[in-house]
């Protein structure tokens, strides 16, 4: 856009008002880190509830039933989806949270049969304690990274949450959204200790992996027809697909911050033009006094829209920092009913933030650089 | 042979409207300035010397007649290529400096070079030499507003000067200066013309410093109304 050469010349004019420099920067870096804080929200609602074409786990559910409190499903419904065509495995879970309501600090137990632990292992890396430490105690519980660093837990210790005590044997990491702010307990185990479970032989729902994502659909619908005339009918849907609509009310809450989103960057916008618009009028003869030295009305207004990009960058920069810490150092997690929405800082959705802050810097020096660079010479002299 | 004046003004008319008033600050005015030369204009205010001295300047456009400069019909010229011809061609120094304020003398020198492609080592000999030719090359990491009014318009000349263009035009060049620097300010001029070449058209209400033209010329109402041909510098002094 600019010469290199030219760019010293730019700095030199964005910071001649430090003061309102600093404000607008600062007022550009609170818009920013709203926007990027949001963006992450939204990502985390995506890579929660965006099925994939790779995805292979189905949930079952009780049909109509939203929470794991009211969904009761015999356990000895897992013998019979194993028998559906393209099942790979069924783990009956019991779930049980310690509130129901979306809140940033929810404990959700699973209760999982000790033997389909270590499949399900294979897609964990064990960071603290081990699994045969889990395996040795009735009450032992792997819990999430997510939850660990929240919580600051750490193996061998005990805490108890909805009524249930457990000690803690591993921490877990995992890729998937679900596994990080849980804490896996063995399934008898939870069954008997959970106050607002039935009792053994009932869970809450079974995961079942499907061996070909191309069927995740067809074979949801054979198991559902499974039990369509028991006394428990189920639901079946892909994992996300079943956290969109478990999830629905913060999916849709989420949904609405894009709005706050969008406000955040016309925010940035007005205080980028404002800062410019200001910084143009003070220089209406400095600008021909540079046109004069035989300076283009186009390159005047490049320049002018470069310490709107400056501007932009510099706040956006501070602001997607700030918020990158931010959500880093807070491990936030959204959870509804024992499902997790994990709010991450990412690379993307910062780099993301940095474009648009340069974007919007363009945008709102545009119109006073065109002002600037269309005019007249003689003009300039005699506007100040 | 005959040779040919650097800037040649024929039936050369400015003229624009203010309200429903239409105003023309010169008149069909014809003017030969011959390479290396020195003119100074005199007059009234609004008399229409300023507006001469921008139209050979390239930044403002005569309404009619011919402007040539260098053999170039400058008034033909779109505005992106007048910038260009204006950046290779003119050095301007105002009455009142018009210096960047947040860029130092040394910056301010620069500016004019950015346009160019040349290399920051290119750049910097080339300010230097500036810099010490109108002898400021110890201030040259001063603000504007560290330097006095005739430290400024020093600076302000190595501007003019440091892209080695042909014309130099200078509006009132010592008109905010004291007696002491406004002599300094002329001494300087002069050399610009003896020693460098460069042909110069100063716009000045002070005689003393008209007096250190080759030539001086009166407009009035848009005219040149007497040539005012001066013997030489050194009869006049």
């Amino acid at each position: 856009m600019i010469a290199p050469r030219l760019l010293p010349t730019v700095l030199r004019q964005v910071f001649r008002h430090r003061t309102r420099t600093l404000l607008t920067a600062a007022g550009v870096a609170v818009a920013m880190f709203l926007f990027v804080t949001v963006q992450s929200l939204q990502q985390g609602v995506r890579a929660a509830t965006e099925v994939t074409a790779a995805d292979t786990t189905l949930i079952v559910y009780r049909e109509n039933r939203f929470c794991p409190a009211t969904s009761r499903l015999p356990e000895r419904y897992a013998e019979r989806i194993a028998l559906v065509p393209g099942v790979v495995s069924v783990t009956p879970m019991k779930v049980v949270v310690n509130n129901c309501r979306a809140s940033l600090d929810v404990v959700t137990f699973r209760g999982v049969p000790a033997e389909q632990v270590a499949p399900m292992a294979a897609k964990w890396r064990i960071v603290a304690g081990s699994l045969d430490d889990w395996h040795k105690r009735s009450d032992a519980a792997l819990i999430g990274e997510r939850m660990a660093e929240r919580r600051r837990l750490r193996p061998g210790m005990s805490f108890d949450a909805a009524g249930v005590a457990v000690t803690i044997a591993g921490v877990i990491a995992s890729g998937e959204p679900q596994d990080q702010n849980v804490a896996y307990v063995h399934l008898p185990f939870l069954q008997q200790a959970a106050a607002t479970g039935a009792g053994l032989g009932v869970v809450t729902q079974f995961n079942v992996r499907v061996d070909d994502p191309a069927r995740l659909r067809e074979t949801a619908a054979m198991i559902d027809d499974l039990f369509r005339t028991d006394q428990d009918p189920t639901t079946t849907r892909p994992e996300k697909a079943f956290v969109a609509q478990v999830g629905s009310d913060v999916v849709e809450i989420v949904g609405f911050t894009r709005y706050l989103g969008w406000g955040c960057l016309a925010a940035v916008l007005a205080l980028v033009a404002n800062a410019i618009v200001l910084g143009v009028q003070d220089r209406v003869r400095e600008h021909a006094v540079m046109q004069t030295l035989g300076f283009r009305g186009g390159l005047i207004a490049r320049l002018i829209i470069a310490e709107g990009v400056v501007l932009g960058v510099l706040g956006g920069a501070a602001g997607t920092a700030l918020a990158a810490a931010f959500l880093a150092w807070g491990r936030f997690s959204l959870s509804t009913e024992g499902l997790s929405i994990h709010v991450s800082p990412d690379l993307r959705t910062s780099a993301i933030g940095l474009a648009i802050a340069a974007g919007v810097g363009v945008v709102a020096g545009l119109v006073p650089a065109l002002q600037a660079g269309r005019r007249e010479i003689a003009q300039g002299f005699r506007a100040v | 042979m005959t040779v040919q004046p650097l800037i040649q003004c024929r039936g050369l008319t400015k003229s624009y409207r203010k309200g429903d008033t239409l105003i023309t600050p010169l008149r069909s005015l014809d003017l030969d300035v011959a390479a290396g030369e020195f003119l100074a204009l005199m007059g009234p205010s609004g008399s229409g010397k300023t507006t001469l001295l921008n139209l050979i300047a390239g930044i403002d456009s005569p309404t009619a007649g011919e402007l040539r400069i260098g053999g170039q019909d400058i008034a033909r010229l779109s505005r992106s290529r007048l910038a260009d011809w204006r950046s290779d061609n003119v050095g301007y120094i105002f009455q009142l400096y018009n210096l960047v304020p947040v860029l130092t003398a040394y910056e301010n020198v620069e500016l004019p070079l950015l346009l160019h492609r040349l290399s920051r080592r290119e750049r910097h000999a080339r300010v230097a030499a500036a810099l010490q030719l109108v002898g400021i090359a110890d201030r040259h990491d001063h603000y504007p507003r560290q330097l006095s009014g005739g430290q400024e318009q020093r600076v302000a000349i190595a501007r003019a000067i440091v892209t080695d263009p042909k014309i130099i035009v200078a509006d009132e060049p010592t008109g905010d200066l004291d007696a002491e620097s406004a002599a300094a300010i002329m001494d300087l001029l002069s050399r610009l013309c003896d020693e460098l070449g460069k042909t110069l058209v100063m716009v000045t209400h002070d005689a003393r410093c008209a007096a250190r033209a080759r030539r001086t010329l009166h407009l009035e109402k848009g005219q040149l109304i007497e040539p005012g041909r001066l013997e030489s510098r050194e009869a006049a002094a």
